[in-house]
């Protein structure tokens, strides 16, 4: 039988789905019956989800316009070699 | 085999791989592109492991100029998004250790196995508890979140599971094994996930001890 230990230890292969057939099912098995571990591995999937998500940072102009300055002079001195 | 559509790149690929292929001939504005498509995925992952903004500007100007360098030495196994977020987080933690070496632990400082996971709180959590908050709110909660992870914790987490990197890729990126970067994140992951729970559980749904 899985302890709530087992299951956490294989809680992100688990979320991740790499595991083999049979201890996915063995993990399912122990969540069907563990409200605990049914929430922890819920809540956690969703916390992925919520951070995969997030937009990216929007680069502000001025940072952007320097590093494409940066580019450009290092375009240039590589053109010259 | 290139006939065959199974095996043919996607279109967003192979565009890449004609965008990589005209920078290495010197076509700037196929470069420009290339940064234009990224930039903010690497300026989001630069500000999550430095935590500092100036840091954070500095890593994407110089991930980006490193990249244009090496480009010959970018192989085309890999995807040119891995291969740049691979510098990017050199070039972070380059920083980071510059930042901490006076102080604090380093980020290969061996960290227990995963014998003592705990998890303190459970509680159910709202059917789209984010909706609760603005992008605004909800992007300043999911920020301070991170934050507060220690940056062992932090960049495996910020590799894995914003940056998209693979558990192989993010162990090479960090010069970590595997089943370190695997228990560092499975940390990451329930301690965030105890951090939102404080924002996102359900009314009523009271936190209990547990383990």
């Amino acid at each position: 039988m899985l302890t709530c230990k087992d299951f956490l230890h294989e809680l992100s292969d688990y979320l991740d789905e790499s595991l083999d057939t049979d201890i996915r099912a063995k993990l399912e098995s122990h969540i069907s019956e563990c409200p605990n571990c049914w929430v922890i591995a819920d809540t956690t999937r969703r916390t992925i989800q919520i951070y995969k998500g997030m937009d990216p940072y929007p680069v502000p102009p001025d940072v952007e316009s320097r590093l494409m300055q940066a580019l450009e002079r290092k375009m240039a001195a590589k053109q010259k070699e | 085999m290139r006939d065959n559509p199974m095996t043919a790149p996607s279109l967003a690929e192979a565009e890449e791989t004609t965008l990589v292929a005209q920078s290495r001939e010197g076509d700037g504005r196929a470069f420009g592109e290339l940064v234009r498509r990224y930039e903010g995925k690497i300026f989001r992952l630069a500000q999550h492991v430095t935590q500092n903004r100036e840091d954070a500007e500095d890593v994407l100007q110089e991930t980006f100029l490193k990249a244009y360098e090496h480009l010959d030495q970018f192989q085309g196994a890999a995807k040119f998004y891995t291969w740049i977020v691979r510098i990017a987080v050199n070039q972070a933690l380059m920083k980071l250790r510059r930042r901490r070496t006076d102080r604090t632990v380093s980020l290969d400082e061996a960290i227990d196995t995963g014998e003592d996971t705990i998890v303190r709180e459970v509680a159910a959590w709202d059917e789209n508890p984010e909706q609760k908050f603005s992008r605004v709110e909800l992007g300043r909660i999911l920020d301070t979140a991170i934050q507060g992870l220690e940056p062992s914790y932090r960049s495996v987490f910020v590799l894995r599971d914003i940056g998209d990197l693979s558990t192989e890729e993010a162990a090479n990126a960090l010069g970590l094994s595997i089943p370190a970067v695997k228990s560092r994140l499975l940390r990451a992951r329930l301690q965030l996930r105890e951090k939102l729970t404080r924002h996102f559980k359900r009314k009523g749904d009271d936190a209990f001890a547990y383990m």
